[in-house]
């Protein structure tokens, strides 16, 4: 069970809002790491996820989980989302209206474990809401609900639905700590859909770039996106997205406004007053970029 | 008078509540396949169920004796085998009203599910839960106040009938004879006194009936899905 990689080979016609579409992907997904999706909207993410939860049926080609077949449209194999032994969590989170919080993560679990449930209500901040509907909580707490209750499925697959689109930056780098730390714990495969050129790079240990229905490039981020996107010329805004520290200099990564990407090297005093999501400024003195905090 | 008074409720309530129940078990899991499924003639069912709603009560009570007449195969059948004659009985009269008012179940409770977003259903779905169980346990309870609406109007169109149960059951006392007809039967016979009794009651039964669903959706207008 555990170790399974992932083989999709599927084709399925779409209709978007700007026409019709192919969407054929070829790719195997290994086991165990945070996969983000990352493209335009419309690009075929959420539909691609969708055939993974067998929520939609493409129209020919194969899905193979380990050694398990999900799909295969030449035996006609279709296994119901019920036996993929997956969770999604959805953009608009899907929490059960009629049901409590803890009503809500006690439903998605296989048999009823209760230290289980006070354990996730526990590692999710939410034992004082257990009680609570959905509809008394913020977008936040929702979230964590249903990232919670996808946990308590014990999926062999995890499937984000651009998961932290309807959050205010601050509340989406908190909970992009949360996911990463949720991943790290069950070691569950995990597949992200995003926009989010810093949520991808945050998170994601591969990407696969999704471009009109097909994929055009795999592989961790930095190889994804540096070659075509480093700059550092002039002024430019944006939000820290890692600090990584290399013998003595640390390297800051900075995705600007428009989705570049920056890497400016900064010494340890620099560094004194920033922090991962801090908005900064990225600007160029003689040869070398030089970074100071935004007011 | 008194106790014939009585009886004519009697069958007029015991009308109603059968009709209502017989139509919660079939009405719940119909909607929830109408609601969802993909087959082509879908319109066509959904067009069928909705009829008694513009069809004269006439129609579907002139065809309903054509089906239950000995002559036919299936009265003549049913005659058979079970030794039951419908046409003029109570058990005629409540298929016919089954029929006659399926679509004040039916079509509140497919609304009510077609306003859920598919989210929950997915979301359900994934979790590992049957439909079944989505059905029951997630879709249902967040419908609350089109399943109040679909009883509430289900019983009061019952409580109500006149056309399907006059060509169906007649005017037989104690046996097909209900409020809305004895009303008719009193006027024809000038006994204003009797028809005004039961004219009253169905008239506060159905004001109750409808002020509580105009209530209780109010009280949810307050509720959102999330």
């Amino acid at each position: 069970m555990e170790n399974s990689v992932i083989f999709i080979d599927i084709e399925k016609r779409m209709l978007t809002a700007n026409g019709p579409m192919n969407l054929s992907v070829q790719t195997t997904i290994p086991a165990c790491e945070l996969v983000a999706l990352f493209g335009e909207s419309g690009a075929g993410k959420t539909t691609l996820l969708r055939i993974l939860a067998g929520l939609v049926t493409p129209d020919k080609g194969m899905i193979k989980f380990g050694s398990t077949v999900w799909f295969d449209s030449e035996k006609k194999i279709n296994i119901p989302p019920q036996l993929r032994n997956i969770s999604l969590m959805f953009q608009d989170y899907a929490l059960f209206p009629n049901m409590t919080v803890e009503q809500n993560i006690q439903f998605a679990q296989p048999e009823k474990d209760q230290s289980k449930v006070d354990e996730l209500l526990a590692l999710f901040g939410l034992t004082e809401f257990r009680k609570r509907k959905p509809t008394g909580l913020s977008g936040g707490q929702k979230q964590r609900v249903a990232l919670a209750r996808a946990l308590a499925r014990k999926p062999q697959l995890l499937l984000l639905d651009e998961p932290l689109s309807a959050l205010d930056a601050e509340m989406r780098i908190a909970l992009q700590d949360e996911i990463a730390q949720a991943h790290q714990l069950l070691g569950v495969t995990t597949i992200m859909v995003s926009h989010d050129l810093n949520e991808v790079f945050r998170l994601a240990t591969q990407v696969l770039c999704i471009e009109n229905g097909s994929i055009t490039r795999t592989g961790n981020p930095e190889e994804v996106f540096s070659d075509s996107s480093i700059s550092g010329k002039v002024q430019i805004t944006g939000q820290i997205a890692r600090i990584e520290k290399q013998d003595t200099i640390n390297v800051v990564t900075v995705i600007s406004g428009n989705n570049q990407i920056i890497k400016v090297i900064a010494f340890e005093s620099d560094l004194e007053n920033l922090k991962i999501g801090d908005r900064v400024m990225v600007f160029s003195k003689a040869f070398n970029p030089i970074i100071s905090k935004l007011k | 008078m008194d106790a014939q008074f009585a009886q004519t409720l009697w069958i007029t309530l015991k009308l109603a509540v059968s009709t209502t129940v017989i139509l919660i078990i079939i009405g719940l899991p119909f909607s929830g396949w109408l609601a969802y499924t993909r087959i082509k003639i879908k319109p066509l069912i959904e067009a069928l169920v909705s009829m008694p709603m513009v069809l004269p009560p006439s129609v579907i009570g002139y065809y309903m004796l054509v089906i239950y007449s000995p002559r036919n195969w299936f009265g003549e059948w049913l005659g058979q085998i079970f030794n039951v004659r419908l046409a003029f009985s109570f058990e005629g009269v409540l298929i016919a009203s089954v029929i006659f008012s399926l679509p004040f179940m039916i079509q509140p409770l497919q609304n009510g599910l077609r306003s859920l977003p598919d989210s929950l259903r997915e979301a359900s779905y994934t979790l590992g839960k049957s439909k079944v169980r989505t059905f029951f346990k997630v879709l249902l309870p967040n419908i609350k106040p089109s399943i109040i609406t679909a009883v509430a109007l289900t019983f009061a169109h019952s409580i109500g009938e006149f056309g399907v149960v006059l060509m169906v059951g007649g005017n037989m006392p104690d046996e097909t004879r209900v409020a809305s007809i004895a009303i008719y039967d009193e006027v024809q016979s000038l006994n204003f006194e009797a028809a005004n009794r039961y004219a009253l009651i169905l008239f506060l039964i159905s004001l109750i009936l409808l002020t509580t669903i105009y209530s209780v959706n109010k009280k949810y207008d307050t509720w959102k899905i999330v």
